[in-house]
Order: structure tokens, then sequence, then C-alpha cells
């Protein structure tokens, strides 16, 4: 072999390029098995609760009688919360986006990101103390005047502490997730949409639902399915605001439970079976919260070239 | 009133004001346009009808905004759809309805603040900030509220055990973080690869906290037997929360670089590895170290990872691969739901809000940290 000058000299350092880009390489691909083995544990450790007995899981009818009122649970928080933070929302990124003064319109945002800031289990320590006794006095009239819907059947529980409670600290939660991502897509309209509608004689109102809207469709549903993936997961607001209890229609009363809840007040306690029993419910959130967020980027995915939302 | 005509210019209000003497019939232009004072005029009437309204049934402040509200916003429709017509109405109640949602959303955020104040100030003192939970029992806290003496027992465990676990976090995550962004703008070049982790980062994010705690409890289960529960555990659990919010910050950063400093490096001979070490990364680094605090700012709060990974302790733990370990989130949640003396809860109360302020001050500096730092560190713009 000869020895060409050149080639001595750049070969040296090769090493190092080999070493990094292996060490980047190998940190991208631990990322894609950390979520593999995020399920493949979870499996593994919940395995127990598939193959017990069915008597033996907690209600003695087995894994699906047990997780079903609790899926249930679930989704009617996540429900409650995204009925309120989704118009809420909206509203106040289109008050960000095109009604508040310009020079404020930063700072508001801002303010807004705070609520996004402040720690769930502050939330949760709000919600019990604080909200929970402030809404005792509405679920009262909700009960004594519309107790004829099951919704909102009474006797309104004395505490406050109901899923409709949990659902309003959720919503609070999710406020400002549909916020932050609805705005990003306000901002992007194109300006000459929205001045063609000024230009026609359009009121702001007529404007936004012509032009602004719209073209941010795509984006609204996705940011409102990344507040629902948070709406399903969150834990410590649920524990410590809902009294729990079995599956009722009833919004007003003690009880209903949801999976994070669920496993966060008895996870401590837990051990054999028990614990088996919770990571399979902590399997279950995964996958409902799994499918969608997948749903959520897919949307996202495919208007990213009209939206640029990310 | 017609509604036909809607059409008005900046003119108009003075022709209401001074019609022509010689025409009686109103500029059609002019026509059906309310003047300036209008809205403050109709929110001071709703004011006065919402006190009215709101002393009928036992007054209070909530009672008084919510009818004043309600009056104000149907009030100014309605004048607005007499006078300017049904568009400008819908207008003037989409206005109103916006301008409300925003200070709707404010009072959730105003609540929080004041009531963690109010209620967490009272309970933070050296004694709080320098003492465990070590020996306070049920009978300690009965003493303090039959004496009346100051209620004992602190979170100084707790501020360790926060402060160790989110360090762990951080060591884990950041090289982790760091290497795949750098993997995606440099080396990926928006290959199959490259697209698949972009796309499972994206999901990752959103992973509840609580599966995540649970994932990290069953690694270590398999690794290391059922009952492992320390502070490493946590500080995986929170990697995994971690992980995906350094990535996506990083490489945002990474690819505001201008390549025009990749090639001035590569022309000169300089190794790729080199080239994204010594000039890539610096030029980039006051966005990647905004977005690690930002990072940090988010799993420090998290209470559900650490429930199922470290357990709960009362005393100071500065082992994260040994024993139970509190923090803050779950000293509050503790303190909250099970009271140190069931039957006195008030000494239980002030330390959980006297420690919600202080995780809320730590947040809020991590975040405020964050901007200064992006916005102190930010590479020069042109020369």
């Amino acid at each position: 072999m000869t020895t060409n000058a050149l080639r001595r000299n750049g070969s040296k350092g090769q090493a190092g390029d080999k070493i990094f880009s292996g060490a980047a390489l190998g940190a991208g691909i631990l990322i894609l098995a950390t979520l593999l083995a995020v399920a493949i544990f979870l499996f593994i450790q919940a395995l127990p609760t598939f193959t017990a007995d069915p008597t033996l899981v907690s209600g003695g009818e087995g894994f699906l009688a047990y997780i079903f009122p609790i899926v249930i649970g679930t989704v009617i928080a996540a429900a409650i919360a995204l009925l309120i933070a989704t118009p809420v929302g909206i509203a106040v990124a289109l008050f960000i986006s095109h009604y508040a003064p310009r020079r404020l319109a930063a700072g508001l945002g801002y303010v807004i990101d705070l609520l996004a800031a402040i720690p769930s289990v502050i939330y949760g320590a709000w919600g019990y103390l604080v909200l929970a006794p402030a809404l005792v006095p509405s679920f009262q009239w909700l009960s004594e005047n519309l107790g004829f819907i099951p919704l909102f059947e009474g006797p309104a529980s004395q505490t406050g502490k109901t899923i409709l409670t949990a659902g309003i600290v959720l919503a609070v939660m999710v406020l400002p997730i549909i916020t932050s991502l609805s705005r990003e897509i306000f901002l992007q309209t194109p300006k000459l949409h929205e001045e063609a509608a000024l230009a026609l004689g359009a009121t702001r109102w007529e404007m936004i639902t012509m032009s602004v809207l719209p073209f941010a469709r795509p984006g609204i549903i996705s940011a409102v399915m990344l507040g629902l993936g948070r709406a399903l997961g969150e834990t410590m607001a649920v524990a410590l605001v809902l009294s729990t209890g079995g599956l009722i229609p009833s919004l007003i009363k003690s009880g209903n439970q949801t999976i994070a809840a669920e496993i966060a007040l008895n996870f401590p306690e837990a051990f054999g079976l028990r614990l088996a029993e919770l990571i399979a419910a902590g399997l279950v959130l995964f996958v409902i919260t799994l499918v969608v967020n997948l749903i959520a980027r897919a949307i996202i995915a495919r208007h990213k070239e009209f939206s640029g939302a990310n | 009133m017609s509604a036909t005509t809607t059409r008005k210019t900046s003119n108009d209000s003075r022709n209401v004001q001074n019609p022509p003497p010689v025409a009686r019939k109103r500029n059609s232009l002019a026509k059906g346009h309310l003047p300036r004072w209008a809205v403050p005029g109709i929110a001071a009437a709703s004011l006065i009808l919402g006190a009215a309204a709101s002393t009928l049934g036992g007054f209070s402040v909530a009672t008084l905004a919510i009818y004043t509200a309600i009056i104000f916003v149907i009030a100014s429709t309605v004048i607005t759809t007499l006078v300017e017509g049904p568009r400008q109405g819908r207008n003037a109640l989409a206005t109103n309805l916006v301008y409300a949602a925003f200070l709707l959303a404010l009072i959730p955020l105003a609540s929080v603040l004041f009531t963690v104040l109010q209620k967490g100030l009272p309970g933070i003192n050296t004694h709080f900030l320098f003492h465990s939970m070590n020996g306070i029992t049920g009978a300690v806290d009965n003493a303090s509220v039959e004496d009346g003496t100051p209620v004992l027992g602190g979170a100084y465990h707790a501020v360790i055990g926060t402060l160790l676990i989110t360090l762990w976090s951080t060591v884990i995550s950041v090289p982790v973080g760091m290497l795949t962004a750098i993997y995606l703008v440099e080396y990926g070049k928006n290959g199959p690869l490259a697209r698949a982790i972009t796309f499972f980062v994206d999901v990752m994010t959103g992973i509840p906290s609580i599966v995540a705690g649970l994932f990290a409890t069953a690694l270590f289960a398999v690794l290391m037997g059922p009952t492992a529960r320390m502070g490493i555990v946590a500080a995986v659990a929170l990697s995994v929360l971690m992980i995906p919010t350094v990535v996506r910050s990083t490489e945002e950063m990474l690819k505001i670089v201008p390549n025009e400093l990749r090639e001035a490096a590569y022309a000169l001979g300089v190794r790729k590895w080199r080239t994204i070490a010594k000039v890539v990364i610096p030029t980039a680094i006051s966005g990647i170290a905004s977005g690690v605090t930002l990072a940090i700012a988010r799993v420090i709060g998290e209470t559900a990872p650490i429930l199922v990974t470290a357990g709960l302790a009362n005393n100071i733990n500065v082992n994260v691969f040994g024993n139970w370990m509190a923090t803050l989130p779950t000293f509050i949640y503790y303190q909250i739901l099970t009271p140190t003396s069931p039957t006195n809860v008030d000494p239980s109360i002030q330390r959980a809000w006297a420690a919600a302020l202080l995780l809320i001050i730590m947040v809020m500096v991590l975040n405020l940290g964050a901007r200064l730092v992006a916005g102190l560190f930010a590479p020069k713009k042109g020369r």
C-alpha cells in the first residue's frame, strides 16, 4: 500500500468522527428503544393480571370488568375538561392574536404560558382546598333546578369533590396547551386573506370566521387532541380533587374514578396481583393516550405545509 | 331600525351630533352608529343592574361579576344590533365573548397565585426551610395547635430530594437529548430513521407522567426485584418526560445555526465532529441552555412519577441509590391527603402551602432564568 501524505493526514481524527456520529445515532435509537421498552416492561409486569383467576382481580369479575368503569371515568373527566377548555382556549388565542393591542400581545401570551408552568400538584391542592368548597352552592343549585337530568341528579356533594370539579381543574390545566398551539396557527393566517376580507367590508368577526378559522381548522383539531392526551393522563388534579367511588352518571355526587388517579392512590400500598393490576391499568392508559397523540400528530403532519404547526 | 345601512366612516358621529338644520332626514351613511361613550355607558349601567341583581340573592363579588358580565354582553349585543344592524351585533357579541374568555382564563391563574402566597407565606421560616419531618408525629402537631406554639417540621428533606432527583434526571436527559438532536440535524438528513425518531419524540411528549413512573418501576423491578424504590428510579422516570423536551428545543436551536458557519469550518479541513463541537453547539448554546432550563422547570413539579418510584420519606436522604426519598410535590400531596395529625389538620395544610410556595418560586425562577439565559447569551447578530 502506498502511503500518500494527504491521505495519512486525512485519516487523523477519523476515530473522533466515528465515535461522535455513533454516539448521536445511539442516542436516537435509545429513544426509540425507550418507547418500546415502556410498552414491553409494562406488559411484562402487567401479565399476571391477564392470566390470573378472574375472581382474584379487584371486583372479582376479571380485569375487563375492573378497568371498564375507570376508563369511562377517565373519558368523562377529559370530556368535561375539553368542553370547557376548547371554546375558552380558542377565544383566548384569538384575543391574543387578533384582539389585544399589539404591544400587549406577547406579554399576555407569556401570562397564559405561566398557567402551564404551575405544577399539577398545586392545581390539585387549589382544587381541593379552594375550588371544591367554592363550587358547593352551584352544585346545590344544579341539583335543585336541573336535578331531573341524570347528569345533575342530587343530592349534591357537600364537599364539592366531584368529577365536575376535577373536570374544571383539568380544563384549567389543558387551556394553555390549546391556547398556545392555536395562537401559533392564528398568527400564520395569510395577511392578504385577512385584509381582503376587511376590504370587502367584513366586520372583525366575519373576517375571523371567513379567513382565520378555516385556515386554522386542522391546527385547532390537533391542539384539542393534544389537550385531550394531557387531560386523559393527568393524575394529581384528579387524585386530590375527586372523592372516588363507583361509576355513576351524576357529575355532582362523589363517585367515578380515573385510571391515573386509581394508580396514584393505590400504588404505594399495592403488592402482588394488585400491583400487576395497576400496571395493567397504566398500560391501558398508555395505549389510549398513544392513540390520541398519534392521531393528533398525523393531523399535524398532513397539514404541515399549510399550518406550519409542529 | 333598518339593517341595510351599516357602513360608517369616522366622520359620521359628528354628523349625528350636529345634523344639518335643513334636512331633518339623517345621512344614510351616518345612520346607525353608536357614539363613543356607548360601551362605557352600557358597562356602567350593567354594573348598577348587576349590583342590584346580586344583592337580591346574597351579595358576593363573584355573583356581582357574573351578573354584570352577563347583562353587559346581552345589553351591548342587543343595543348594537338595534342601532347598527345584525352584522355589527354579531361582531359585538364575538368581541365581548373573546374578552370575557380571556378574563375568565386569568381567574384561575390569579386565584392559584393568590392562594399560594396567602396561605404559604405564614409557613415559610428558617425552621421550615432547614428541618425535615423526622420525628414529627400527630402528637407534635396536636401539641402545637393546643398550646398555640409555632408549627414544627419542615420541607428540608423534600427540597434536597427534589434537587437531587432533578439533578440526576438532568444528567441523564441532557446528553441523550442533545446527541439525539445532533443526530437529527447533522447526521439524519431527514432519512427514515430520523423521521421515525422525530415522530416518536413527539409521541413521547404525550406520555402521561404516571405511565413514565410505572415504566421506571417496572424496569427496575425486572432488574432489581419488585421493591426497588429509590431516587434514581424517579430520576429515570423524569428523564423519560424530560428527554423529548430537550430534543425538541435543541433541534430547533441547531436548525437555525447558519449553514455558512459549518461550510466555513469544513473548508478549513475541520472534521465534522469538531465542527459540531466547536462551531455549531457554541453558536446555539444560549437557546439550548434555555430549553434545558425549561425542561427542568417542567419536571421539577412532577408528582405522579415520584409517587410510584421514590415512595415517601420523612427524614433526610442524600443517597439516590438507596432508600426512599421525598420531594416537594409528594410532600405537598401527602401532607394534604394524609395529614400528620388526622384530628388537627391545620399544621399539615400550612406545611403543604408553604411547600407549594417554595415549589412555585423554584419553577418561576427557572422560567425567568431560561428567558434571561436566552436573552443574555444569544449569539450576536451581524458584526
